[in-house]
């Protein structure tokens, strides 16, 4: 078996190294002793016994029934005094085998197998995964069709009682959130600083379902679209319109009305700035105007933040916050799944 | 050519056809009254009708897979309780190491689908073909007219068992007399009849033609049970110091039994005759043996006629081997069936058994679960106040809608003061459940701005969940999470 081209014997194979070398051990040794033979103590020559070959015996059946002892091969490996066999395999597993070559020549015809340069060959059944996804997914929104339907005449109120469209706004719509909206606001709406968290019951331009629709639909403050929310708070330091002493008087007074540690001396100062430059939008009780969407600086709710640092800072450059106009990229009806979805997670009014 | 100097042997091997020889006896009699009553239950449960109501399948044993029930006679098992069927799986077990420790491979030679149905199948064969001779010559025989009408007739009676076999299995899946009418008017669902196939074409296999191979080369089981044998299990083996040396005696001549020289055996071959694994049980424990005891039968027949006592090949433990070559008598039977391995393994078994009850038996007719959301953990609202959002999962199990009340308290039962609880779209903190359905609900907690709740990183509390109808409730013990400390 082991021919001079055998890789696993051939000197040229390096991993044969430490067994080529005992080898050549072996024939030194060989050598050495048809030189000197071994002798008993009378000085007669001695032979070694030969080790016996492995035999291993089982017991078969032949064409007549009777009982035969054969010999069994050994592939000579043993682990433990366990040793490997060489028994022949069962023929119905070759059999076996045979099957699966053959069917896989039926599959190789039949479906996709063979690659080709951009795409691979199509198979006789023209199956495709794509094609299967593509019809899934048609056969989904055929399902959906009627209450989707349903969805855009129901009046928007009214999606939380109906049953089939709350179970259906809750599951669509969530997708539709987790999909567009979650990326600012988080995945399960709980917002970031700048981006408003949707489960509390603040709402800077209205929380009713319709506010949030007309929110989700136009967008704040997207220079694309005409309905969208708009307003802006100026850049009161920024544009020189206050110096940073009366920014920092006005900072005390919001830290004043929103019950927080304040300087009484400065607070009342800032008063007079609020009165003159900031009780137009967030009133003069400072609980602000959702028309405007300008936030209430009296609750315990900031959007950027309500310490005093961040309140001087927003003062002083103006917080100009956006969100996309949906109306262009997500059908009516998922704009309305989504809002009664925000709608329904805590804060809807 | 290897360096042993055996030549290299064939690369497969046929299987070496078996032709079992008819045996009556004790043992043959027992595998009888399993057959029939393994293959009665087999065939007969699907059809078992139990009244559940308006609302539920009337089958009493059904795999629902569509709406994920399983019913068994008085009990119905969801998804979430698949925990029975596991403690099922792990009391198959450790009843399969209980008999395979005291009584060897039992499964496998009475119980295993694979025996039962190779039995059915071997006797339609002695029945069509005739007894081991006869079927020997049929198979030495040139392919003619009547070895055609004979094989054909075999196969066209397997093939019926085969189907009836695979048809059976899919009435567990689905209301059975629906299905039987749907599959005689061709309207039955294509997994029904693909399923039906693959099994009549398995069974078909299996029992007519691969036998003892399934057994040797495809059951993981033989390998395992070698492990859970010991010298003190009983098990099919042949006394050999009463045996040996065997061969041919004359009428009335003593043997080792009754003081001879001989052996007792006489070396008529009745044993492997009859053997459907086709081997040899005078050579001593084997892989192949599934210890279904023929050779028992057939040796004491053979015993019987010649005058010699029974049980040259018996139910004998490896431990009293010993005693019996010095002529003492075996140990009793229960002393090999009860020590500490069988009692062990009882003991398991009987627990899971208990505790498994015992969990059927305090099932309640609805089930809680309650997913604090963690993202965020928490809501300031506008005067500080702290909210928590949880999931709250409810199944009610019974077959009508059913009102539940929701509350909240401390873990110890007091009432939490400044916690207010709130559901989602319930204004009376009412959750209705459908009949046999589960319903998620979004439910509130909120604590007022200077409670402790609100100023504790993480509090427990606990919701109670009754059931206004029967009056039961369940409670679930979660965190309510505040305002994180500085």
């Amino acid at each position: 078996m082991a021919g001079k081209d055998d890789e696993h014997s051939s000197q040229a194979n390096p991993d044969n190294r430490i067994e080529l070398e005992r080898q050549a051990a072996d024939r030194k040794h060989m050598a050495d002793i048809a030189q000197d033979p071994p002798t008993d103590p009378e000085g007669q020559p001695v032979t070694p016994a030969q080790p016996a070959p492995p035999r291993e015996t089982r017991v078969v059946r032949n064409a007549k029934g009777r009982r035969e002892v054969v010999e069994v091969p050994s592939t000579g490996h043993e682990w433990d005094g366990i040793k490997e066999y060489d028994n022949p395999l069962p023929r119905w597993w070759l059999w076996t085998f045979y099957a699966t070559i053959v069917w896989s020549v039926f599959y190789v015809v039949a479906y996709p197998a063979v690659p080709l340069l951009t795409s691979a060959t199509r198979g006789v059944l023209n199956y495709s995964v794509r094609e299967e996804v593509a019809s899934e997914i048609q056969r989904f929104d055929e399902a959906n069709a009627p209450v989707r339907a349903r969805l855009l005449e129901t009046p928007l109120e009214e999606i939380a009682t109906d049953p089939e469209l709350a179970n259906f706004s809750t599951h669509a719509g969530r997708a539709v959130f987790e999909t567009w909206c979650a990326q600012c606001h988080g995945q399960g709406g709980g917002g970031a600083v700048g981006y408003a968290n949707l489960l509390d019951n603040e709402w800077l331009w209205g929380g009713t379902i319709d506010d949030i629709y007309t929110t989700i639909r136009h967008g704040i403050r997207d220079p694309l679209d005409l309905d969208t929310r708009y307003s802006e708070m100026p850049r009161f330091g920024t544009d020189g319109m206050l110096d940073r002493t009366e920014i920092a008087q006005v900072t005390e007074y919001v830290l004043q009305i929103s019950g927080q540690a304040h300087d009484t001396a400065m607070a009342g100062e800032g008063a007079v700035v609020y009165e003159d430059f900031c009780a137009s939008c967030h009133m003069d009780d400072g609980t602000g105007d959702r028309e405007q969407g300008a936030p209430d600086l009296t609750d315990a709710i900031w959007l950027y933040g309500g310490d005093r640092a961040t309140i001087n800072r927003m003062v002083t450059t103006g917080p100009f916050g956006v969100m996309p106009a949906w109306q262009e990229r997500l059908s009516d009806a998922d704009i309305r799944a989504v809002a009664a979805y925000v709608h329904s997670l805590g804060g809807g009014e | 050519m290897s360096s042993s100097g055996i030549e290299p042997p064939k690369l497969y091997q046929g299987r070496e056809p078996i032709f079992p020889r008819r045996v009556n006896g004790w043992f043959r009699n027992l595998k009888w009254i399993i057959m029939g009553v393994t293959l009665a239950i087999y065939y007969v449960t699907p059809w078992i009708r139990w009244d559940r109501g308006a609302n539920l399948p009337d089958q009493a044993v059904l795999v629902d897979l569509a709406s994920r029930r399983f019913f068994f006679f008085w009990i119905e098992i969801w998804p979430h309780e698949f925990y029975f069927v596991a403690g099922l799986l792990i009391m198959a077990g450790l009843g399969l190491f209980l008999f395979t420790s005291a009584l060897g491979r039992v499964w496998c030679g009475y119980a295993c689908p694979q025996t039962v149905w190779t039995d059915l199948f071997i006797l339609t064969e002695r029945w069509v073909e005739g007894d081991r001779n006869a079927r020997l010559r049929l198979y030495n025989e040139k392919w003619g007219a009547r070895k055609l009408r004979l094989r054909l007739a075999k196969w066209a009676i397997w093939l019926v068992i085969a189907v009836a076999t695979g048809g059976a299995w899919v009435f567990y899946f689905t209301d059975a007399p629906t299905l039987l009418h749907n599959l005689l008017t061709l309207n039955a669902p294509p997994i029904a009849w693909i399923t039906i196939a693959i099994l009549t074409a398995t069974t078909f296999v299996f029992g007519g033609f691969m036998r003892e191979q399934i057994c040797i080369y495809a059951c993981p089981w033989p390998r395992i049970q070698a492990a859970m044998m010991d010298e003190n299990t009983l098990t099919v083996a042949y006394r050999d110091w009463r045996g040996e040396p065997r061969g041919k005696i004359r009428k009335g001549e003593a043997t080792r039994s009754d003081g001879g020289a001989k052996g007792d055996c006489i070396d008529c071959m009745a044993c492997v005759n009859v053997c459907p694994m086709g081997i040899d049980i005078r050579d001593g424990q084997q892989m192949e043996c599934i210890t279904c005891a023929l050779c028992i039968d057939a040796c004491d027949e053979v015993m019987e006629k010649i005058g010699k006592p029974r049980g040259l090949i018996d139910y004998l433990a490896l431990k009293d081997e010993t005693d019996e070559r010095a002529g003492k008598p075996p140990r009793p039977v229960l002393s090999h069936v009860l020590r500490p391995r069988t009692l062990l393994y009882f003991t398991l078994w009987g627990g899971i058994g208990v505790a498994l009850v015992f969990a059927l038996f305090m099932r309640s007719a609805f089930d809680v679960n309650v997913t604090p959301a963690r993202n965020p953990l928490f809501v300031t609202l506008t005067d500080g106040s702290i909210r928590n959002t949880y999931e709250l999962r409810l199944r009610n199990k019974q077959g009508e809608q059913t009102q539940y009340a929701v509350s909240v308290s401390a873990p110890s039962g007091e009432p939490l003061p400044g916690l207010a609880l709130t559901l989602e779209g319930q204004p009376d903190n009412l959750v209705p459940v459908d009949a046999d359905a589960t319903r998620t609900q979004r439910l509130y907690l909120t604590s007022g701005p200077e409670t402790t709740l609100t100023q504790t990183d993480r509090s427990d509390v606990r919701l109670t969940v009754q059931d206004l109808d029967g009056g039961t409730s369940a409670t679930v013990l979660t965190v309510f999470n505040g305002k994180e400390q500085p």
